[in-house]
């Protein structure tokens, strides 16, 4: 089974093991991941802060390659990079002057057709009708599923059943043998892009975050977004500082996560390039029962 | 503004409820319901508050008010109108300089490379809000790591993507 | 041969400002076939009345045209004035050359012409009128109540009070409706059951009320004056005529865990239960979606035990016929109840419950008897936050509209909790005050100020638990829009009032119309607020749209005037604006096939199958269809729908429709 792919820039570098656990998890299930020629970086936040036309132009170029390259379905695995591309393509689906004005600007003709699929839609239907059979172990620990706000807004593009309590992530835990916590942070903001420019303000955020994941007995979270991942895990001595507590606990992909259930050694999904030592979830797997 | 983005004012009938789940409420100066009254009151002279208000470039775009507003007032779509058009009017709130420096060092990273350089993008930053000695102690864990490539990959038509830099710019007057 | 009479209003300076009012009766006058034209002032006015009596007398008119304002003004007056004069009202048309030409076009010669062509159209209508005769239909008096809470109730007493028979359907056990699950009423505080109850029982004690609870309409057909229905008795599997009410069934019944709907979902009742213990009548019913003797087959202690031996779980569903004459609609409303408000937690947090479940805890004779407790643990809430409008005035979640009661329920309720727990605090989060009846906002102000409960304008964005406690983040935009946290105890949403779940089958069964959110439609918003569409069906109460009780009172004895204006005589007076189908004359009879379309297309359900059968052998001769004259309102559909033009319509005949538009094109026919 193939299925076309667009990391974004996080998955190339700072959240590579994001993209190295979705390898480890889709090889495992016979699902080739094709990577979209040249493709281009989404904009992010600084493209529709400052620009309109850019943060539609900048997706657009990729929609349109991916679009030519033949492929009809992409999974976008980082939150951020799949809200920007599926704006794009809804804008320039609603409005043909748009959709002229930017094939003007990319050079590139394309009809916005291509079907974008957030982690948890391409989970649902490419590896959970495989998964039973190559899962061996459980998680056999708390887990506080995060989701952030990219997964959950805009209702329309994201498409979760329940946008103020998800539960595709729970599934997916519950298939890994995890037991998931009741919180009450799930889709709270965690200060996104201000890592650089107001770190106080993640620490803040990503503090109120992390505070009632332990509290509610989480022993590690889950995320499905770069950025929510950098927050929780590069940022964390800032917000201990922020929140003077001392919580240690890690923060997972949920590729990852799966991944370990799925008895693929720790190192191939890149658990030792968090910065929050992800030991104690590596040594809570148990085998599963036949 | 709202024939270019299509949100029209008189839906609000000022509620709050943005105000009451915005996470950066604690921070602001002007709130989102009020930022939207005086979009709807149209008082001379408050314009500019707005436009130099610190609460536009502190909202995170995570949606929580568009998501909740009864009215399905599209809030975020308003606060990127204002951001566009303060840095176009040269209004920006001094406090926010960081956060502009940020946004504006990321595109010029893009548009050099196609795609985010890590180094690139903090040096840049660096530069521009001379908060030098940030972050330094994690730069050698992130290389360690393999995070932190000084040489990544470019995307191979970048010049695709200065193009589309330069047009978007003449079309829209210049604000980079 | 046809002498008609033209008579030209100027309407004050309404038509006349702007139409040549002399030259259109100077035109009309050349028309053939008229016989006198005139113009003057006011032509509604007596004298102008007086004027048009003497041309009819004195020029011998065989018909009339008054070219005035709109038809639905004074179509009805001049009727009467053709009447006095001595030719048939419906030989008298009236030519609009107020609302549209006049009020609708400047000045000009092409407006004069405008009038002058519809007085011509007009004109030639009226040569091809006949005479018609109102049609009467024979009334039964009977009227049939839909709903026993207090809008049925209310109108069932005026009705029967008025010395007619009245049939009383309730689908619960009880009648009552909401108002008995209410603790106290605004914005008297009078005890709701207290003032209810006596309602109840002389609705139970009426000689000319028929009270059947557990039972619903099931089907309902004919015309207003003679309506067929039927109705379903639900199997109550207990003897009414045997049982005392004591209630030892219920006290050994051992199926004690299913949620009681009369206390909102906040306790248990039994398989076999009464609602309440006012319940009218005060016998019980068995759930047989629940009871063990009906799912399992065993059991059977309220049968053994019962000591006048009322237990019969043999009974089947009975039907009733009923021929009544008008029905009243008073099937009332609910509030939303589901997890309508994800980001409230309710349905997900127990501490969070709606208005009618607050209702229950206040009541006296509520699980906590009348004390205010948290779900959850039982323990005595020191904050209680109230949210105003959750779900009303919502357009991302589908209720635009403003449920009217909860500004003044809230109110009440945060002084309820005050006076019964003085040192506790009430918070309301509101967006306005909507309190605009009789005493409704001295009674808000008696929360602020006397009960000391804290307004804050604002919406709240989220609620969630932590630690046994509800925190509720809104904002007090007052305030400057500041954001305000407060960690409650329990949290009460006013919630939308919705129709009923089953609202839209039974508008269907009774062939009325209801809008978008399933509430029935009224005739006219203005001036016919208690009367649906479909004649001889009444609407009264909070089926209609959100409602106080004073309101709901007050359109229940309206509904109710009606009813009783409608049986004021053994016959109705109908308008003879109906479609008709041809007959003539054996063998032929009709040019009707009895293909039966226009019975599909037939909006009101006027047309029956009527089979020709030879007078002596009873053979089928002819299958054709037949207007019911009490139904038909003379739309027209039958006649633009026949495929062979077999029916008509009286006084908007095809050949004078066809005549207006010749006349229109100026081209003879």
């Amino acid at each position: 089974m193939k299925i076309g792919f667009y990391p974004g820039c996080s998955l190339e570098s700072s959240s590579k093991e994001y993209s190295t656990s979705l390898f480890a998890v889709a090889e495992k299930c016979g699902v080739t991941l094709e990577e979209i020629k040249d493709w281009s970086c989404c904009g992010a936040s600084a493209a529709h802060s400052l620009s309109h036309d850019l943060s539609i132009a900048l997706p657009a170029r990729t929609l349109a390659l991916a679009e030519n390259q033949g492929m009809t379905e992409i999974v976008i695995p980082c939150a951020a990079c799949y809200g920007r591309l599926a704006a794009s393509q809804q804008a320039i689906i609603n409005d043909e002057k748009v959709h002229q004005r930017i094939e003007g600007y990319i050079d590139l003709k394309f009809a916005g057709s291509i079907k974008l699929l957030t982690i948890f839609e391409f989970l649902q239907k490419y590896i959970f009708p495989v998964a039973d059979q190559y899962i061996v172990n459980k998680l056999n620990q708390k887990t506080a599923c995060y989701y952030g706000c990219l997964l959950a807004r805009p209702k329309d593009l994201t498409k979760l059943k329940h946008p103020e309590s998800p539960m595709e992530m729970e599934v997916v835990m519950e298939k890994a043998g995890a037991t998931p916590v009741d919180w009450a942070f799930k889709t709270e903001c965690c200060g996104a892009g201000f890592s650089m420019s107001r770190t106080d303000i993640v620490a803040k955020l990503s503090g109120k975050i992390l505070e009632d994941a332990a509290d509610r007995g989480a022993d590690s979270i889950i995320v499905a977004c770069p950025m929510c991942h950098s927050n929780l895990d590069l940022r964390r001595p800032e917000i201990k500082k922020q929140i003077k507590r001392d919580i240690d606990i890690p923060v997972l992909f949920i590729t990852q996560a799966l991944g370990l259930s799925m008895g693929i050694p720790a190192k191939d999904l890149g658990l030792d390039k968090h910065f929050v030592p992800t030991g104690n979830t590596v040594s809570c797997i148990v085998k599963k029962e036949a | 503004m709202e024939e270019e983005i299509g949100v029209i004012t008189s839906h609000c009938y000022q509620c709050g409820k943005c105000t009451a789940g915005c996470p950066l409420n604690e921070d602001m100066d002007i709130m989102p319901s009020q930022i939207l009254r005086i979009l709807q009151a149209e008082l001379p002279g408050y314009e500019d508050k707005l436009l130099s208000s610190l609460s536009i470039w502190l909202c995170l775009a995570c949606d929580t008010c568009y998501s909740r507003c009864p009215q399905e007032v599209k809030l975020s779509q308003v606060m990127d109108f204002l951001r566009q058009e303060s840095l176009r009017q040269n209004k920006v709130n001094p406090k926010a300089k960081d956060i502009l420096s940020f946004h504006k060092a990321f595109l010029e990273t893009i548009e050099k490379n196609g795609k985010l350089n890590e180094v690139w993008l903090t040096l840049n930053y660096k530069l521009k809000s001379l908060n030098m000695l940030q972050d330094v102690q994690k730069a050698p864990s992130m290389f360690f790591k393999g995070k932190l490539n000084p040489f990544p990959n470019k995307v191979q038509n970048v010049e695709e993507i200065e193009r589309i830099f330069k047009r978007v710019s003449e079309n829209e007057g210049g604000n980079k | 041969m046809a002498r008609i009479g033209v008579f030209i209003c100027h309407c004050g300076e309404n038509i006349s400002a702007t139409v040549d009012v002399e030259k259109v009766a100077r035109e009309a006058e050349k028309l053939s076939g008229v016989g006198y034209a005139m113009d003057y002032k006011y032509m509604c006015s007596d004298p102008g009345q007086t004027k048009i009596i003497e041309a009819i007398k004195e020029h011998n008119l065989t018909g009339i045209v008054v070219g005035s304002c709109s038809p639905r003004m004074h179509e009805a007056t001049f009727r009467k004035v053709a009447e006095k004069a001595g030719i048939n009202p419906y030989l008298c048309e009236i030519a609009n050359i107020r609302e549209q030409v006049s009020w609708v076009h400047p000045k000009s010669d092409a407006t004069t012409q405008k009038a002058i062509d519809i007085v011509r159209t007009l004109v030639q209508k009226v040569k091809r009128d006949s005479a018609l005769f109102p049609i009467k239909v024979p009334v039964t008096k009977t009227a049939l109540v839909v709903g026993g809470g207090i809008a049925g109730i209310q109108a069932a007493l005026d009705i029967a009070n008025a010395g007619h028979q009245v049939i009383l359907v309730e689908k619960s056990p009880s009648i009552g409706g909401h108002m008995s699950q209410l603790s106290e009423t605004f914005p008297t505080l009078d005890c709701s059951q207290c003032i209810l109850t006596p309602r109840m029982v002389e609705v139970a004690q009426h000689p000319n009320i028929t009270l059947h609870t557990y039972a619903e309409v099931e089907s309902v057909s004919g015309f207003v004056g003679n309506f067929d229905v039927k109705v379903r008795l639900k199997a109550r599997s207990v003897d009414l005529s045997k049982c005392t009410g004591c209630g030892t069934c219920w006290e050994k019944c051992p199926n004690k865990k299913i949620p009681d709907e009369f206390n909102a979902g906040l306790s248990f009742r039994t398989a076999i239960y009464t609602p309440f213990p006012q319940a009218v009548p005060n016998k019980p019913v068995i759930d047989r979606e629940h009871c063990t003797w009906f799912l399992k087959g065993k059991c059977g202690l309220c049968a053994k035990n019962c000591p006048t031996g009322a237990i019969n779980y043999d009974t089947q569903d009975e039907f009733i016929d009923l021929k009544v004459g008008a029905i009243v609609a008073a099937t009332g409303f609910d509030i939303k109840h589901t997890d309508f408000f994800p980001e409230y937690g309710y349905g997900q947090f127990k501490d969070v419950i709606d208005g009618l479940q607050f209702e229950r805890l206040a009541s006296a004779s509520g699980p906590t008897g009348g004390e205010i407790r948290r779900p959850s643990d039982g323990e005595i809430p020191e904050k209680i936050v109230f949210l105003a409008c959750s779900g009303s005035r919502d357009k991302a979640k589908g209720i635009e509209y403003c449920s009217k009661i909860c500004c003044m329920y809230t109110a009440k309720h945060a002084m309820l909790y005050k006076h019964k727990h003085h040192e506790g605090n009430a918070y309301i989060f509101y967006m306005d005050i909507r309190s605009a009846g009789k005493n409704y906002d001295e009674f808000v102000r008696r929360a602020v100020e006397e009960d000391d409960v804290h307004y804050i304008r604002g919406r709240v964005s989220r609620i969630y638990e932590k630690n046994g406690k509800l925190i509720v983040k809104g904002v007090d935009t007052l305030m400057n829009a500041e954001p305000i946290e407060i960690e409650a105890d329990m949290v009460v949403l006013a919630t939308a009032v919705v129709a009923n779940q089953d609202a839209e089958s039974v508008a269907q069964k009774m062939h009325i119309s209801y809008d978008k959110h399933h509430f029935f439609a009224e005739a006219h918003p203005k001036l016919r607020p208690v009367e649906t569409n479909t004649a001889g069906i009444m609407l009264a109460g909070a089926c209609q749209t959100a409602k106080d009780i004073p309101d709901t009172v007050s359109q229940a004895s309206a509904a109710a005037s009606k009813v009783i204006g409608l049986f004021s005589a053994d016959e109705m007076t109908r308008e003879p604006v109906i479609a008709v189908v041809n007959r003539m004359m054996p063998p032929q009879f009709t040019t009707c096939t009895g293909c039966l379309l226009c019975m599909e297309v037939c909006p009101y359900h006027a047309i029956e199958r009527e089979e020709i059968k030879d007078r002596r052998t009873g053979e089928i001769l002819k299958v054709a269809a037949k207007v019911n004259a009490g139904l038909c309102q003379g739309c027209g559909t039958c006649v633009a729908f026949c495929r062979n033009k077999s029916i008509d319509l009286q006084g908007f005949s095809n050949q004078q429709m066809l005549s207006e538009v010749m006349a229109l094109l100026n081209k003879p026919f």
